[in-house]
């Protein structure tokens, strides 16, 4: 492998930093179009890391740790899709339940695991492309997840804008009423958003405890959730904006990184506010057409659904 | 004799606390305009919500071609050849016409040929349509015809349309009577639904007229009296009001060159509105709903302040900024057109709704507590004197039926005597009894010098109630013209925007 050089490690960091954002949030935008508000995301993001690194930890397999993350994550979704959908509990605090509900679980499951080292997820490297320089590595020798994470935001947009079965899913986030009363199955279409929500968010812890840091911490996500939260908001619910507000957010983060770094005469907490400040702020800009967002916005994102049948 | 189209034998269906339809028989043969007529709450939405498959009855049969069957969904009705138009539509704001009809058909159906056939069928009835547009960017009357685009596209056999004339000016509404006169002509049986009596009479070939759940009678509408035909719905007979017009007396209510920029693409701006109203006079505004109606009415209530304070005066007192509760000190009274959410708190019951409007003018409040037999002594008297129909006074306000609650959100208002009531669409959606009753209340109030302003969809209230109308296009008023002036017609040209030369 040729040498890597500070502006390729850099940048591989940036992409390192964004793909859990990006699966998860991903997720989380299909979750919101299907009308559902699942705050759970961070608490999804941790159960899906810890049972990736334990099932990894094992096994020894990197398909059965990833399989793991997914399916931890699909399985407290479900929790959280039975008491919104089923028990019409109130979306809100279902899913701030689901987090708290996560942090102790995960905490709880990774303690025989804490600090335990493993290797991190091996990159699929393409022969010849990989060699090109910078941006050779950069798209061309990166792990699975990484790939997987792109490829699915270009998944979801076609899914959604144009195929039928994501035309129904937004119609039932734009109004479930209507939705129902011309037959199609509220809520067997959210439970299935919701489900796939819950994997995506899992694959974005597995991806934190395989690869990004190889070890599993108490509360490693550090927050992670809510900023995929955050940014469906301020994409609009548009899968390409979510891609590039995932990828501004880890731009920044390295950037910043690197500034406390070479020791600049600025407080390190200002420093660290900064992926926040600058993420929202392009996101704002880039869809400040208000009446467009609230096209874009699922019209009845959050509201309980009672079919009164 | 071949068998009808679709017979029902026996149907029952009870929610709790009330039977909705109670062994209701019905036939409908091949071709015919069916009506189905009764107040609200006779169970008419019930029957034909089991017709679609939306609810199961608990009791009865349903025969289709002949053949007994049981609708599980609505899909199932529409593969059968059943198509629904619902009087609130089911439609998806931010999608578009294509993808909202695109939605409805089965799959095999749609594809890239979908927008062709939306041409073909939309030309063949003339109902004109462009499949790319998005929903929310359509009049009211545009979004109908995206419905019935989308059961046409299905073959139906029979369809089903819920009130769908209430939304509607008359031009359109005949239009839409073309299109179900050929429809019936090529053997489509419809099944309709309308509080309308006279398009009734124009259009239906049979009437099926249920009470209580119950049917009470069939007859030949044409054969009938429109005033036979209420009687029929709620079984006492009807004496409208007679009232004279009485002399008007000074401005209560002054409305100049009122202004509002559309915040969105969803909403009307207003352009200089101006009008007055005076004492014991009712003065209505006709219009199409969604030409600025609603915005105006937000602005007149005080929801939106105005720009400018001289905008709007209330017995002489300028307030186009001041706040709902400064204008109601004034003597306003405010029924808004949304009676849940707006006009009455679903979750709370009567006796509170009384309080949240009426606590300074009822003296409601006693230092910071609220005085709770007072309370509800005129709760009592609101339900008493305004004939609402309720399970107690302690109950939800949600839980009464429309015509119900507006009697009860209009006698609230009345009763606090106030110089100026203005009520928008104090009707809508409410049976004929009820109708009857808060149309009486009106023209008291008036005639007891009230300045009354009434925003309606409903010509005929309007020609019924007000001294003067002006109509609302694209948020400009016309002039006032004295209701004695004035013709159906005439209005309906000014409602599409006709010039008032040319009209």
């Amino acid at each position: 492998m040729a040498a890597i050089t500070t502006v390729e490690l850099i940048l591989l960091t940036v992409v390192s930093a964004a793909t859990p954002l990006l699966l998860a949030a991903t997720g989380e935008l299909v979750v919101e179009k299907s009308g559902i508000l699942n705050l759970g995301v961070e608490g999804m993001m941790l159960v899906g890391a810890v049972s990736a690194f334990i099932a990894m930890l094992t096994t020894g397999s990197w398909a059965l740790g990833i399989v793991a993350g997914a399916a931890a994550g699909v399985i407290m979704s479900m929790l959280f899709g039975v008491l919104t959908l089923f028990f019409l509990a109130n979306q809100v605090a279902s899913g701030l339940a689901l987090t708290l509900f996560g942090i102790g679980i995960s905490s709880l499951l990774g303690i025989p695991f804490i600090g335990l080292p493993i290797d991190k997820l091996p990159s699929l490297d393409v022969p010849v492309l990989g060699d090109i320089p910078i941006f050779g590595p950069l798209i061309f020798e990166q792990d699975f997840l990484i790939y997987f994470s792109v490829l699915m935001v270009v998944v979801v947009h076609f899914f959604l804008f144009r195929t039928r079965a994501g035309l129904v899913l937004r119609a039932v986030g734009e109004s479930h009423d209507a939705a129902h009363s011309i037959g199609y199955s509220v809520i067997r279409i959210r439970f299935f958003a919701v489900m796939f929500g819950g994997a995506m968010a899992g694959l974005g812890g597995a991806f934190l405890s395989l690869s990004y840091t190889p070890m599993w911490v108490e509360q490693m996500t550090a927050g992670r959730g809510w900023i995929a939260l955050a940014l469906v908001v301020f994409a609009t619910w548009k899968p390409g904006r979510v891609l590039i507000g995932a990828y501004l957010f880890g731009a920044v983060t390295i950037f910043q990184l690197h500034l406390q770094g070479f020791g600049v005469q600025i407080p390190g907490q200002v420093l660290s506010m900064l992926p926040y400040l600058v993420t929202i702020l392009v996101l704002v800009l880039i869809s400040r057409n208000a009446s467009r967002v609230k096209l874009s916005a699922p019209a009845c994102l959050g509201q309980i659904f009672h079919s009164n049948t | 004799m071949s068998s009808p189209l679709l017979e029902l034998q026996g149907v029952t269906k009870a929610f709790p606390g009330v039977l909705a339809n109670d062994s209701v028989n019905i036939s409908i043969p091949e071709g015919q305009i069916h009506a189905l007529l009764g107040e609200n709450g006779a169970g008419k939405s019930t029957l034909v919500k089991i017709i679609y498959g939306y609810y199961a009855a608990d009791e009865g049969d349903m025969y289709w071609m002949g053949n007994s069957i049981s609708v599980t969904s609505p899909a199932h009705a529409r593969q059968i050849g059943i198509g629904m138009v619902f009087q609130h539509f089911s439609l998806f704001d931010a999608l578009s016409v294509r993808d909202n009809i695109e939605l409805a058909i089965s799959s095999k159906e749609g594809g890239d040929g979908l927008s062709q056939k939306i041409h073909e069928v939309s030309n063949t009835y003339g109902l004109g349509l462009d499949p790319e547009r998005d929903v929310f960017s359509l009049s009211v009357g545009e979004r109908q015809r995206v419905e019935i685009v989308r059961c046409l596209l299905q073959s139906p056999k029979l369809l089903i349309m819920d009130e769908p004339t209430s939304v509607l000016t008359p031009q359109e509404a005949d239009n839409l009577f073309k299109v179900l006169n050929q429809l019936a002509d090529e053997g489509c049986a419809i099944l309709y639904i309308s509080h309308k009596l006279e398009e009734i009479k124009e259009l239906c070939h049979h009437a099926t007229i249920l009470r209580q759940g119950k049917v009470v009678a069939e007859c030949d509408p044409t054969k009938e009296s429109t005033r036979s035909l209420a009687e029929m719905m709620i079984g006492r007979s009807l004496d409208p009001p007679a009232y004279e017009l009485k002399k008007t007396g000074e401005t209560k209510f002054f409305v100049q060159n009122l202004s509002r920029t559309a915040e969105d693409e969803r909403s009307i701006s207003l352009k200089n509105i101006s009008f007055d109203v005076r004492e014991g006079e009712i003065f209505g505004i006709a219009g199409v709903a969604g030409n600025g109606q609603t915005e105006l009415m937000e602005m007149l209530a005080g929801e939106v302040l105005a720009d400018d304070n001289a905008a709007i005066s209330i017995n002489g007192v300028e307030c186009g900024k001041r706040s709902i509760r400064e204008r109601r000190e004034l003597g306003a009274a405010i029924v808004p057109e949304e009676r849940l959410g707006h006009g009455a708190v679903g979750s709370m019951s009567l006796i509170e709704n009384v309080f949240l409007s009426g606590h300074q003018r009822f003296n409601l409040a006693r230092k910071l507590w609220m005085n709770y037999s007072n309370a509800r002594t005129f709760a009592q008297k609101t339900c008493d004197d305004f004939d609402v129909r309720h399970a107690g006074i302690h109950v939800d306000a949600g839980s009464l039926s429309g015509g119900n609650l507006q009697k009860f959100l209009i006698g609230r208002e009345i009763l606090q005597e106030p110089l100026v009531m203005l009520a928008s669409q104090p009707t809508w959606g409410v049976d004929a009894g009820s109708q009857l009753a808060i149309h009486k209340a009106l023209l008291d109030l008036a005639a007891n010098g009230t300045a009354v302003l009434v925003i309606s969809q409903d010509l005929d209230e309007l020609l019924e109630l007000c001294n003067r109308i002006a109509v609302m296009f694209a948020g400009s008023l016309s002039e006032p013209y004295p209701v004695s002036s004035l013709t159906a017609e005439k209005i309906g040209l000014l409602m599409g925007g006709a010039h008032p030369e040319a009209a």
